[in-house]
């Protein structure tokens, strides 16, 4: 250990493992940093409620509340709200569009609404996945009016316990054995076919005939899809569940039923408006 | 001790432990009785297997009373808290590595990042650093009391116990035993036994000062001192709970706003009294010992002690601010933790100000350089504390990773790096060597472990702090504008980065591992040796025998 010069203060003189101590003060603008933040705290402690009692804690000067405060602030944004749409709720739904100030206020309350609910499917830019329909687009399944999107947004897809669900079957021809093997490859190429992609025309030719027998019921004869049954449009290139041959062919043999949740079992006629406007706002209302 | 009795208690514990596999109901709790008997079985053989029967009758362990202090023990203390360090830097770094690609989690409940994210915290806090305070506080408190450790072999059991607590605790974790309980997960049967082991180690603590030839009581000492009682006191409160009959299941004595409060009070404490107190004795210490000057200011120590030790236990209420705690204890948290911003940078200013006259060591003693920067660390987090503590503050940064930034730029900066440190200046007195393999490789492992700092703790800042911005992100319409997956996407980038900081830390704990491991050998690196601005080598061999005697 370096012995401390004649320039430097003393040490306290005790030495441990040859580690010694400066008899050094304590730096001022320590201490004094130190007492400021006592007299801080001691104000604060005047300000804000802080010494607990037998029936309470003090309530500070300013009279502060984190609940009152959290209170009024919510108080103050769903006035807001209120006011912005008032009156949304009086009309018909397919009125909404026809009220620009209305329908704005609804599509913001419904863009908030949709990145709780709905995002988890549906993404957060509406865009969808494979399986969960892009929003943005004008292929609906089941209509893209205000009316028709409340309905879906109201009761669902294939929700079993409601009445007003929207619900629609595809056959799995393949699995069940509707169609053999070889007669699903040649409807496969029709759709392939009437899709626009490149396909074997003897085959597709071949797959036209069934297709005329199985599926116009709901694609309708032009395959171009019928909004009453939920079937989509095949020749659109937008496809839920892939477009591709191998796509395509899982979806003819096992069939695919996707469902939604009935959401107003969950939220109030006013939030599903919302949402409806919002939804409608994204591109392809129609 | 007599081997009888001793064997008698590892051969009952045994039989408890078959007891736990006979009558479980569920696997992980029949598994830690195989982990138990285990430990005992190998306990029992080694007591038997070693013990010598003295010229006067006794059947007893052998303590070498021949060396001056028992330092044996500290070895074993130097290589788990190396182990435990990388192995809790490996599972941060895959938890870093799940957040930002979540496929990680494996599909698997073993490695989801609920059960690997407490093996992290536990594994670098309680192992690595827990290790490293045991080891570092036998080291001292020999030296600064001139007395061998009390209690004979009484520290080895101290050192195997705390590591049969860890291994307990980290395979409950990923075995899915936990009491839910923020760095205080294990049940209630690894929580007995921890309070046996942490009991064991305060007295062979206090017995050493108890039995020192020295007049006084080294602060270094005061700090250990008061880390292990509070620590204790923290542990019994937090974990009082029943458990649910003979089973890895119990329920907490407390319940809602006063079990937060309670757990808070021990998390925010277990900061206070582990990662500070007892870190701040192992800086009072080694950074006088490396840099050979004297403490910088006693009556500062004196005054930031008292001041720390009573103003730290009552600012845990500032975890819980806006929430259903009632106002008065937030505001009481927050103006005790705002106090606490001068005692705790006493410390900082008593480690850096001991090299005052020295400065240039930071340039030439790469050593000096790793607890400066780790000091450094301690004073930025300790004055971000209050701030954050703040009220106003607090309802941005509450529940964002500027949190977890925060908290990693104390770890890894003050924790990590004075750890470090430490382990080089213990290994070649240890293991008696002339000096460490490489001088050098400790630049490596420094400028490694800054860059992963700042990586980490930088991405973390602005990660948290967009996070609080667009969470709280009103419309004129009165709508929050973004969801929560909006959030989550925005984060990613700053995901990554943390990772990378990650990887580069961990990849300074191998450096040093390696440094250490032929250090132990007793190996030499051929290299250029370091020079200070005037070109004389500043290389500075240990005198032999080892110094510190």
């Amino acid at each position: 250990m370096s012995d401390p010069s004649s320039t430097e203060p003393g040490t306290t003189g005790h030495e441990w493992d040859g580690i010694q101590e400066w008899n050094k003060p304590i730096p001022r603008w320590w201490l004094w940093i130190f007492y400021a933040t006592i007299v801080f705290a001691g104000v604060w402690v005047l300000l804000y409620p802080a010494i607990p009692g037998i029936r309470g804690a003090t309530p500070g000067l300013l009279g502060y509340s984190s609940r009152a405060n959290v209170r009024a602030e919510i108080a103050a944004v769903e006035a807001g709200r209120e006011q912005a749409v008032k009156g949304m709720m009086d009309i018909p739904i397919n009125d909404l569009p026809n009220h620009p100030q209305l329908m704005q206020a609804a599509v913001a309350g419904g863009q908030s609404a949709f990145k709780i609910y709905c995002v988890q499917c549906h993404g957060t830019g509406a865009a969808g996945s494979k399986g969960y329909p892009n929003l943005n687009d004008d292929d609906w399944l089941w209509g893209g009016d205000m009316e028709s999107i409340h309905t879906t947004i109201q009761h669902g897809i294939r929700q079993p316990d409601d009445d007003d669900t929207r619900i629609s079957a595809m056959p799995a021809f393949g699995r069940d054995g509707i169609l053999k093997p070889a007669e699903v490859d040649a409807v496969v190429e029709y759709v392939v076919q009437i899709s626009g992609q490149k396909a074997n025309p003897a085959l597709a030719a071949k797959g036209g005939v069934i297709f005329q027998q199985q599926c116009v019921a709901c694609h309708g004869i032009d395959g171009k899809g019928l909004r009453e049954f939920g079937a989509p449009n095949l020749t659109d290139g937008i496809w839920l569940y892939g477009g591709s041959r191998a796509d395509i062919r899982h979806t003819v043999w096992n069939a695919h039923a996707g469902v939604m949740p009935a959401w107003k079992t969950h939220l109030s006629e006013e939030t599903i408006r919302k949402l409806t406007a919002y939804v409608h706002s994204l591109g392809g209302g129609e | 001790m007599n081997v009888l009795f001793q064997t008698g208690a590892y051969l009952l514990a045994a039989f408890m432990a078959l007891f736990m596999i006979a009558t479980a109901t569920t696997w992980p709790f029949a598994a830690h009785g195989v982990v138990i008997l285990a430990a005992a079985a190998i306990a029992a053989v080694y007591t038997v297997g070693g013990a010598r029967f003295t010229p006067n009758g006794s059947w007893i362990l052998p303590d070498h009373p021949e060396d001056r202090y028992k330092d044996d023990v500290i070895r074993a203390g130097v290589i788990a808290t190396s182990f435990w360090g990388v192995v809790g830097l490996l599972v941060g770094v895959v938890v870093a590595a799940q957040l930002s690609f979540p496929l990680l989690n494996l599909d698997t409940e073993f490695t989801t990042f609920g059960r690997l994210r407490p093996l992290h915290t536990s594994a670098v806090i309680f192992a690595f650093g827990g290790n490293a305070l045991i080891a570092t506080s036998f080291w001292v408190v020999q030296r600064t009391c001139r007395a061998r450790l009390a209690f004979g072999n009484l520290a080895w059991f101290v050192f195997w116990g705390y590591q049969l607590f860890i291994v307990l605790a980290a395979t409950g974790y990923v075995f899915g035993i936990t009491q839910s309980r923020e760095y205080a997960e294990p049940e209630w049967y690894v929580d007995l036994w921890l309070t046996v082991v942490w009991v064991a180690y305060l007295a062979v603590f206090l017995g050493t000062l108890v039995k020192r030839r020295e007049p006084h009581i080294y602060v270094a000492n005061w700090f250990y001192l008061a880390f292990i009682v509070t620590i204790a006191m923290l542990h019994i409160v937090n974990n009082l709970a029943v458990p649910a009959g003979f089973s890895a299941k119990s329920y907490s004595l407390f319940s809602g706003v006063q079990d937060a409060l309670t757990q808070w009070w021990y998390g925010h404490n277990a900061v206070g009294f582990f990662l500070t107190a007892g870190f701040l004795g192992m800086m009072y210490y080694f950074v006088p010992k490396q840099a050979n000057r004297p403490v910088y200011s006693y009556r500062l120590s004196i005054v930031h002690f008292w001041s720390l030790i009573f103003l730290y236990i009552w600012a845990g209420p500032h975890h819980l601010h806006f929430t259903a705690l009632p106002d008065w204890a937030q505001t009481l948290g927050m103006v005790f933790s705002v106090m606490l911003w001068m005692p705790s940078w006493g410390g900082m200013i008593n480690g850096l100000m001991t090299l005052d006259n020295v400065w240039d060591k930071i340039r030439t003693d790469p050593i000096i350089r790793m607890f400066v920067a780790s000091l450094a660390f301690y004073g930025m987090s300790t004055f971000e504390g209050p701030v954050m503590s703040i009220r106003a503050v607090n309802s941005l940064s509450h529940y964002t990773d500027w949190t977890i930034g925060h908290v990693h730029s104390g770890a890894l900066g003050w924790n990590g790096m004075i750890t470090f440190a430490c382990l080089y200046f213990l290994t070649p007195r240890l293991w008696k060597r002339e000096r460490l393999y490489s001088l050098r490789m400790i630049n490596w492992h420094f400028w490694l472990a800054m860059a992963g700092i700042v990586l980490y703790a930088s991405s973390m800042w602005v990660a948290g702090i967009m996070q609080g911005l667009m969470w709280r992100e009103f419309n004129a319409e009165g709508y929050l504008v973004y969801g929560f997956s909006e959030v989550v996407a925005a984060m990613h980038p700053y995901y990554v980065i943390r990772l990378l900081g990650g990887l580069l830390y961990f990849g300074g704990s191998l450096v040093m591992v390696y440094n250490l491991w032929r250090t132990i050998r007793g190996d030499v690196r051929a290299e250029a040796p370091l020079v200070d601005s005037s070109g004389k080598s500043a290389e500075r061999p240990l005198p032999q025998p080892a110094a510190a005697e």
